[in-house]
Order: C-alpha cells, then structure tokens, then sequence
C-alpha cells in the first residue's frame, strides 16, 4: 500500500527538496501536481481540497518564503499535514475494563472482517496474552459463523456456538455472559457484513451496540476503497460511536487513499492494518511513520520492531557468537538468515519500509520473494560438507543440486556469487560497524 | 546488533541487484539514453495531466457565459467522486471542450449530454452479453478476484439465472483456502438444488474442479461454474496457482474455461484497473462482474478499465437477493452515475 502515492509525491518532494528560492508560482504548481497524485490515490475529494487548502494556507504565509531553505520547510509542512490527517501517535486497543473487554468489529461485505478477528484474537492472545473468546452474530451470509469457528481453531482461541437462526444482539449478549463466567479478558463479536445505507441492518447495529456496549467498536476498512469510502465511514460513525478504524489488505498495490480518510471523516484513529493471508499479519498502525513513508523517507522503526519480534532469537544469537569467535560464515548461516528473513515477512515486506525503495526502478524484480524461496532449495539440496566448505563444490555437484533443487546451473553459480559477496562484507563488518551501516541507512533519508 | 544482521542481508543482496540490473542495461539499450532519473520522469509526466483538469474547464466558456465555470467544477467533481479517476475525467472533459467549441448557446443540459455520450462511447463496445453457445457442453465458467469481492455470492445468483433458462448447472468449490468457504458454496447449492463438487479444506484447487468437469461430463451438465479463492493480485505465487487450474482442466477439454469472469468490487477505486490487468494477465479474462453496486458506490473504475483492456462487462450485482444480478447495460449504468 502507499507505494505509488509515495513515488510521486517522492518526486515532487525531490523537486523541492534544497531549493533556495521559491516562488508563489512554484508552489501552487507543485500542490496543483500533489492534487492529482492524490485523486489518482483515490484520496476522497472534499479530503483533498482540504488538505490542500491547509497547506496553501501555511506555505504561502511568510516563513516558507523567507526561510533559508524554503523548499525543505514545504516539505516539513506537507508532512505535517499528512501526520494531521493520519493522527500522531498510534492509538492503543483500549482494554481497560473489568473483564471482559468487549470488542465488537463492523464494516461492508467482503472488507475481510471475519479474518481481522481471527488476527486480532491471534494478536492479543500473544502479544497481549489475553484469553479471547470469539463469537459470531452473522446469521445472514451463509457459512459465515463456521468460518468464524473453523478460525478460532485455527488461532486456538475460544469460540461461542452460535447458529443462524439466533437473533444477532442475544447471541453477543449471550456470548459476554459465557465469557464472564468463565473469567475470558477479551470477546470479539464478529456481525454480519452491511450496506451503509440498508436502514434495517443499520438499525439492526445500532441495537446490537446498545445492547452490548463495546470497549471498542472498530470499522473495519478494505484498503483498496475508492471515494465512496466517505459516504460508508460517516454514516458508520454516525449510527454508533465508533471508537477505531482497522484497514485490510494493504499488502496489494493501492494506493491506500481511504486510509488517509479515515480519521478526517470516521474521526476516528485507524488502529491496525492487515497486511497478509497470515494469521500474524496484522500490525499495529503507526501514523507518524507511515506519513514518512508516503513520502518516501522510509519506515525504519517498523522494520526494527518487526524484526525483533518475528526474528527466531535463539539462532541469531548462536549466529552472533559464531561471530565474534572469528568463525567464517558458511552457507547453513546463509540459509539461517533466509529463513530469518521469512519469518519477518520476507524481502518485499523489509524493502518496503526502507528509504528511497519506492522510486527503484528495479524495485518490481527486487520484491521477488520467489528468489529467495529458490535460493533456500537450492542451500537445502547441498551436502552438509558443500554447505561449510562451498569452495569445494565443483562441476558434478552443482549438477546434482541444480536436479535436487529443480534449478538451473546458472542459478547456483549466481548464488555461490551472492554467497561469496556476503562473505566479503561480513569479514569487513565486525561489532559496531552495524551500527554505523543502520546510522548511515537512516542518514540518507 | 541481531536485528541489523536482516538488515544487513537485504541490503547486501540489494546492492548486488543494483550493481547487476545496471550491468545488464549497460549491455541491453544503450541507444535508450535516460540521464534524468526516475523521480523528474514522474514528475514531467505529471506535468502533462497538470491543471489540465481545472484550468481546462475554467478557459472553455468564458465567452459563452450560458455556463459558468461553477456548474463544470460540479460536474468534475461528479466524475472524481464517481472514481472514474483523473484520466478518464480529464478525457471527458477534453472532449466536451471540442465538442462544444462551435455551438453558439451552450445549456447545462447540452454538457451534461455531451458528458453523457462521451462515457457511452466507452463503455458501449465492452457491453457484451455473456452467450453460452449450444454446442458447447459443460460450458465452464471460472470466478476468479480478490478476496472479498463477492465471488461465491455472484455464483449463487448466477447458477439461478442460467437455471432459470433451463439449463443444468453444477458448481465445483475451488476455494479451498478460506475457511468455510466450501460450506458457504454448499449452502448456495441447496438453495438452487444444483449439485456441488467439492474436497476437503486445503485440497488441490485445480483437482477439485478437474474433478468437477469429469462428474459435470458425466451427468450431461450444461454450465459447470467454479469457485477459485479470493487472491490479491500482487500475490505472484497464489496467481501462479491459477494458471495450474486452467493447465489442468485443459486436459479434459482443450477450450476450457469458455468464460473466466472476475468479480470486482464497485466500492474499489482505481486499484480495480491493476486487479484486472494483473488477472488478466495470468489467465486471460474474458468477462466482468461489477457487485456491490446497491450502495452508493458508483463503480467508476470500470470506465478505465474499458478504456484499456475492452473486456466485455457481463453482470452487476445490485442486491442481496438470488435474483439481484442483472446483464450490464451502459446507459442505465450511465444514467445511475448522475443520479438518475
């Protein structure tokens, strides 16, 4: 998501960036460009005229004009607008409640709510580690409640039977019952997915609010909407308090326009974003970073959080004092590190959140997590002897990884060649030149 | 120091793709000579749609005061908020402006036609019926989109459409990956009473509807409409899977799928172009499905993508109901954009 948004607003900001003089002409050409990058984002329109009023506001007053750098101060202000519209700070799940803490999820078909619970559920049992208990009051679509059931499975979760010809707000009702007596912290109520204007089914949210009265009650958001997303936030917001807004899919390619919506129209802060088929991809919404990232400066702060979390330490820590023992760094290490870097989502998901990626031309072919699929097979097809010792393989080896593997000569050769490169740095890196690497990383922006 | 050693990779592997993607091109297209980079070449092509949008508008009929320049700003914004993006309405727009540029009285209604006629001529040549040839039996639909767009909804509907017309229809569940998916399509096919193949969860796709075709060959079926998993686009890997499913079935009839429909979402915006050029791409669509279009989306997206790729729109969604899936028609299609 925010990519292509990113690379063009990137390449205004670049156009900007260090310039000494500024006129009102270069101004309102630059903001008529940011204007059409946004629409073609499928940013809401009365959102984009209003954030460009803002800024035209702010830039054309006398600071920009006569600062040293004028270019850079619109940039400042550009993203300070971007953070005003996306909010500060992240906005924490509010859990505090004598338990159980009620979670009730809303939105249209097919925006993926039933997922988002299974993931939330997964979220707070381990991040959290809350005891959550699910339930479903979708009694319209069919199947909808043993998908929910068949998910709680899968999350190893609690689950509350519930059957289609139940009313909606008993089923919650009954769902929060069972949950207190057994002393569960969080029930999640899935409700059936609705049109914002199906007056019968909003009334039918609005009662099942009453009856509940959630902690948290989240809108839950397909990345991908186009305008009409106003019309679906506000009248969300406007038949129940909403208390956040969670957006799905945003590992696809859209331009993620709604998001910036959101919080000006639901008024509400997005919470979460769904960023995979994975049960564990769903992320905390950070909106100060993703502001950098639009324009793009880059997510670093994600991309080490991530990897702290998902990063299996226990061999990172082996691979570590390997290290400092002087040891070489053989290929099973190589193949530690791929495996590593799968865990955190794999390249497409690192290089996302990395400075400057977006305007790559190459960026498309970089993003491949195929390669690397590739490269493990081909790691696994080897002796434990060729993977310490690769100078050793020769010719007839490599042709019987390549049929192990299903691989191609060349692509062995290619590998040994990355292998070969990695070795060099890393005999090159010891201790705190990481640290300077990363320091220099963020340098750049 | 753990952490910086992911990193450390990436970025490794990243200067070798840097330091090889610009060897190959060295050898590749020297003649070709881009010495602005990327980011200014973004920006000059912005430059080209720049202020062509408001400006455009503001110039035409200053001197034919029938229409103020009010009344244009509305109506882009109609177009803008209708999602049928920057491109498309700056075309109209043109358009209008050439049209118009003779006549000596201008009335709003006289844009609103001019407008009107414009967006029929785009989408007029991708309103095709969907026919299902006699000759051809069991005539195989595949439902192909990304998760949540409506897919196993539109096939229930569509299976009571053709059984209304007297065909004999069987349904093959093909999404073995979401959960209760399967259920779901079980559900419809009780509703209609039509048969429906299916495995269990996680089960080969392309088997599954394999499958299905020998059982639709031997009960003499007439449409045999398949489910496949909801897939974002961008998933290179689950769009491979696809391609399996048309290989495999191919083996049974050569003409297999006689219809791929993708089923879009009409509250997607532009994003909806990507889908359907990526899809389109792997397995070749041959029809759309517009659902969702009972709310107050207005599924504008479509009209970029009859511009760029022509393929025949066949159906909209426009309710809940198993009778809610109407054959596409433009001008009405037009006609609700304006409210009409």
């Amino acid at each position: 998501m925010f990519n292509n948004l990113s690379s063009h607003l990137t390449s205004i900001v670049k156009n900007l960036a260090g310039r000494g003089r500024l006129t009102e002409e270069n101004i309102k050409e630059s903001l008529s460009s940011v204007r059409l990058s946004l629409l073609e984002a499928d940013v809401p329109l009365s959102v984009v005229e209003n954030f460009l009023d803002n800024i035209k506001n702010k830039a054309l007053g006398q600071k920009v004009l006569s600062s040293l750098r004028p270019g850079d101060e619109l940039i400042k202000i550009v993203h300070n607008e971007l953070v005003a519209i996306l909010g500060e700070t992240q906005a924490p799940l509010n859990l505090q409640a004598t338990p159980p803490a009620i979670i009730m999820m809303v939105g249209l078909q097919g925006c993926g709510k039933t997922t988002t619970v299974a993931k939330l559920a997964h979220w707070l049992k381990t991040t959290q580690k809350k005891s959550v208990l699910l339930a479903s009051a979708d009694i319209y679509r069919p199947a909808a409640i043993e998908q929910l059931q068949v998910l709680a499975t899968q999350v190893d979760v609690n689950y509350f039977p519930s059957s289609s010809n139940e009313d909606p707000a008993a089923i919650a009702k009954a769902a929060i019952k069972h949950a207190k007596n057994k002393l569960i912290d969080c029930v999640i109520i899935d409700t059936a997915g609705r049109l914002h204007i199906d007056h019968e089914m909003m009334a039918e949210i609005k009662h099942i609010h009453q009856e509940i009265s959630p902690l948290e009650t989240l809108l839950i958001v397909d990345s991908m909407m186009g305008q009409d997303a106003v019309n679906t936030a506000k009248t969300f917001a406007d038949t129940i308090p909403l208390t956040g807004v969670i957006l799905t899919k945003t590992d696809g390619d859209a331009r993620g326009g709604a998001a910036l919506a959101m919080r000006v129209v639901a008024k509400q802060p997005i919470k979460f974003i769904g960023t995979g088929e994975k049960i564990d991809a769903l992320e905390p919404f950070y909106p100060d970073r993703i502001a950098s990232r639009i324009l793009g400066m880059g997510d670093i702060l994600t991309l080490v959080e991530e990897a702290y979390h998902k990063v299996d330490h226990e061999k990172a820590q082996k691979l570590a004092k390997k290290f400092q023992k002087g040891a070489a760094f053989d290929l099973e290490d190589f193949r530690t590190q791929l495996q590593q870097m799968r865990n955190m989502g794999g390249i497409k998901n690192l290089l996302s959140k990395l400075p400057g990626i977006s305007n790559l031309p190459q960026k498309e072919q970089l993003m491949n997590d195929g390669l690397f699929v590739k490269m493990e097979a081909i790691i696994n097809s080897m002796t434990p002897r060729e993977r310490h010792f690769p100078a050793f393989i020769k010719g007839s080896n490599k042709q019987r990884i390549a049929k192990g593997s299903g691989t191609e000569i060349q692509d062995i050769n290619r590998l040994l060649k990355q292998f070969e490169q990695m070795q060099k740095m890393m005999l090159r890196l010891k201790g705190s030149k990481m640290q300077n690497m990363l320091k220099q990383l963020q340098g750049a922006l | 120091m753990l952490v910086n050693l992911g990193i450390f990779l990436t970025m490794s592997i990243l200067n070798f793709f840097k330091k090889n993607k610009a060897q190959t091109e060295e050898g590749g297209q020297k003649g070709n000579k881009e010495p602005t980079g990327i980011a200014s070449t973004l920006f000059r092509g912005l430059k080209l749609t720049r202020n062509a949008l408001v400006d455009g508008i503001a110039g035409i009929f200053s001197d034919k005061d029938k229409i103020d320049q009010k009344t244009l700003e509305e109506l882009e914004a109609k177009l803008l908020t209708s999602d049928l993006g920057v491109t498309v309405t700056k075309q109209i727009i043109d358009q209008l402006k050439l049209e118009l540029k003779h006549e000596k009285t201008i009335t709003p209604e006289m844009v609103l036609e001019t407008i009107k006629s414009g967006l029929a001529k785009i989408l007029e040549p991708c309103t095709q019926p969907l026919v299902i040839p006699g000759n051809t039996k069991p005539f195989v639909i595949l439902l192909v989109g990304i998760n949540g767009s409506g897919k196993t909804t539109t096939i229930g509907k569509l299976a009571k459409k053709l059984q209304d017309n007297n065909y004999k229809i069987m349904l093959a569940a093909g999404d073995t990956f979401r959960a209760a998916a399967i259920e779901q399509l079980k559900i419809w096919g009780e509703r209609n009473q039509v048969p429906v193949i299916a495995q269990k969860p996680g089960a080969d796709s392309a088997a599954v509807i394999y499958d299905a075709l020998q059982a639709a060959q031997a009960r003499n079926i007439d449409v045999l409409i398949a489910d496949t998993a909801g897939r974002l686009h961008t998933h290179l890997g689950f769009m491979e899977e696809l391609k399996k499913v048309k290989k495999t079935i191919q083996k049974i009839d050569q003409a297999a799928p006689h219809e791929v429909l993708i089923v879009l979402d009409a509250t997607i915006g532009q994003n909806a172009l990507n889908q359907v050029k990526q899809f389109n791409e792997i397995i070749g669509i041959t029809g759309i499905c517009i659902t969702k279009l009972d709310g107050t989306a207005k599924g504008g997206a479509i009209f970029a993508i009859a511009k760029e790729t022509k393929i025949p729109i066949r159906f909209i969604g426009v309710g809940e109901g198993i009778e809610d899936l109407k054959p596409f028609d433009a001008k009405k299609f037009i006609a609700a954009l304006f409210g009409e």
